[in-house]
């Protein structure tokens, strides 16, 4: 008990240590989405590759978690997996962040099961709503709740935990209101967690980014979600998010970054980069890169700032 | 001359004084933060609401989920633990030979150097699975494997405790039982545990405490879902987990979902202070002396 004690205070005090900043080479600091890290992280790592004076930090504390940092004006790029929310930009207003905002990838969201679940090969909008909807805790707990000649058996959900994009995101496409979930599930941050939750338990339902399922394909399988408009089960893949067809489950993902920032040279520079590499580098981490139209708007639109925005010189 | 030993005594005073100050500082930490829960929590719903979920839209704030998946996974871990253990400790006392008890007692004890993390994989990997082989309704994550896994990694503390407070009972007493024809197992169960008795139920305790108290494992294996219940097949959530999930999460720091942590923390400081206390009176109210 005592050791342990004596170990949080070392803990905290090298915490406190390491806590001071400013000074040494020019950085870029990345917080937000989990979801959006390995393309933020690929992008960086290429960066500095090229421009090794630079230091890139990219952590992940979940677009929500960002969005608050970001609008305190202690970041300068803020992943999301989600637009921004009016409560979180008034609160940028507030701080007079003015900010930017552009369009990297798109991902889609994987519902999946265990891989030796033989009932459950498709699902519709309505079914997974009735599923994840506040009032199905504690009713709906069975197969055969959700489809009549579904097994009789416990149904296990796991999801991402409430911080994260994807939670928001999903609850909003589903359920209709962003947040408004049932309670009783295993909520995690870490996806690998899922993964291995889902890929233990027969009797597993649960959800997350495509690219987590991509990378653990031979774990679990996933469930073709009933596209509402053409009525056909769509299984998620980079094909089907990026033709639209695998809906509503797949979205955009941005960055944001404020515009104090982009007057520094190395933020521009790193902007510049991130749109020129992000449909490779999206791929490259399992996410659909933008289409060559859709990329040509966001470079016109960092163009057409940085035009009117000319670079402030280092004091 | 008399300066330098001043100078000793107040070093070595204050070496003492850094486990001291860090308790009260802890304490302070809790009790500061956790106001500041109490006071937007009652007490009553802190007690009484039957569900855990600040983290949601539909916040509840009933801390007796965690508590249960706490209870829960220490039961099962005790239950293995206290006849595994002691089974041990009577066999090295009173049946091994003295260079087996000698080589066997350390390597026991190298049960409790293993890293908790990896336990929790243990638990999570190789557990969990071979129990899914017995109980097919078993869940990916659970309180049952967690709280075995848990089991293993205690016993050390109630063998090697228990064993030393066997060996502790005079020979006088062992050469009597045996003096009357009683065989090593009626002399082990009859004279020697009884009279070990305080020692025992302190390394049991200790057990417990540490049970309560463990993070890494139950983290890992057992599950982030706070659930009010009693079955060892499901997930569930016990307060450490909770305190890990929330501290290396994305909750902003200062509020109400932040502050929920400290209140979990003091809920499980109480625990574990009470267990100690109560340790610390069976240690001097049961004492057998003997001589």
């Amino acid at each position: 008990m005592k050791i342990r004690s004596l170990i949080l205070l070392m803990l905290s005090i090298s915490f406190f240590a390491c806590s001071d900043k400013k000074g040494g080479p020019p950085s870029i600091s990345i917080d937000g989405s989990s979801t959006v890290f390995p393309v933020s992280e690929a992008v960086a790592e290429e960066f500095m590759a090229v421009n090794p004076n630079v230091r890139v930090t990219v952590g992940e504390s979940g677009t929500g978690g960002g969005f608050s940092k970001f609008s305190n004006g202690k970041i300068d790029i803020n992943d999301a997996s989600r637009p921004i929310k009016s409560k979180e930009d008034s609160a940028c207003k507030a701080n007079n962040i003015a900010y930017e905002s552009f369009m990297v990838a798109y991902d889609g969201m994987a519902i999946v099961v265990h891989p030796s679940n033989t009932w459950c090969n498709d699902i519709t909008v309505e079914e997974l709503k009735r599923l994840w909807e506040p009032s199905a805790r504690d009713s709906i707990m069975t197969w055969n709740q959700i489809r009549s000649d579904w097994p009789v058996e416990q149904i296990r959900l796991f999801g991402p935990g409430t911080q994260s994009g994807t939670f928001d995101y999903f609850t909003e496409a589903i359920v209709g209101t962003a947040k408004e979930c049932r309670t009783d599930y295993t909520a995690s941050e870490d996806d690998n967690v899922l993964v291995q939750g889902v890929a233990a338990d027969k009797n597993a339902f649960g959800y997350f980014g495509l690219a987590y399922y991509n990378n653990n394909k031979d774990k679990i399988k996933a469930v073709a979600v009933i596209n509402p408009k053409s009525a056909t089960p769509v299984l998620p893949s980079i094909e089907t998010v990026k033709n639209k067809s695998y809906s509503p489950l797949s979205r955009p993902l941005f960055i944001y970054v404020t515009d104090l920032a982009l007057e520094r040279q190395e933020v521009r520079d790193f902007i510049q980069f991130y749109i020129d590499n992000c449909a490779k580098l999206s791929e490259s981490v399992g996410y659909v890169s933008l289409s060559v139209e859709e990329l040509s708007i966001e470079e016109a639109k960092l163009a057409k700032f940085l035009e009117a925005h000319p670079v402030k010189t280092a004091q | 001359m008399r300066r330098k030993e001043k100078f000793i005594e107040a070093l070595l005073a204050l070496c003492a004084g850094i486990s001291v100050f860090t308790t009260v500082g802890i304490l302070y930490v809790l009790v500061s933060e956790s106001y500041g829960f109490f006071a937007t929590v009652p007490l009553s719903e802190f007690l009484t609401d039957d569900q855990w979920t600040p983290l949601f839209a539909d916040q509840h704030f009933g801390i007796m989920p965690l508590v249960a998946g706490t209870l829960l996974t220490t039961v099962i871990a005790i239950a293995l633990a206290l006849p595994v253990g002691l089974t041990i400790a009577i066999y090295l006392n009173e049946y091994a030979h003295p260079k087996l008890r000698k080589s066997v007692k350390p390597a026991l004890e190298v049960l409790a150097a293993i890293p908790t993390v990896v336990y929790g994989y243990f638990a999570l990997t190789v557990v969990t699975p071979f129990l899914q082989q017995i109980f097919p309704e078993l869940a990916g994550f659970s309180a049952l494997s967690a709280g075995l896994v848990m089991g293993v990694m205690i016993i050390p503390i109630i063998s090697s405790l228990s064993e030393d407070a066997l060996f502790a009972v005079p020979k006088s007493l062992r050469e009597a039982s045996y003096g009357m024809g009683a065989t090593p197992f009626q002399t082990s169960f009859k004279v020697l545990v009884p009279a070990a008795s305080s020692g025992i139920i302190v390394s049991v305790i200790l057990a417990i405490s540490r049970a309560v108290g463990e993070t890494m494992i139950v983290a890992i294996a057992a599950g982030q879902q706070p659930n009010l219940t009693a079955n060892p097949f499901v997930p569930i959530e016990t307060i450490t987990t909770y305190i890990v999930q929330v501290s290396t999460g994305d909750v902003e720091r200062g509020s109400l979902e932040y502050k929920t942590i400290f209140a979990a923390g003091i809920t499980l400081f109480i625990f574990t202070f009470i267990l100690n206390n109560i340790s610390f009176w069976i240690k001097k109210k049961f004492l057998q002396k003997y001589e």
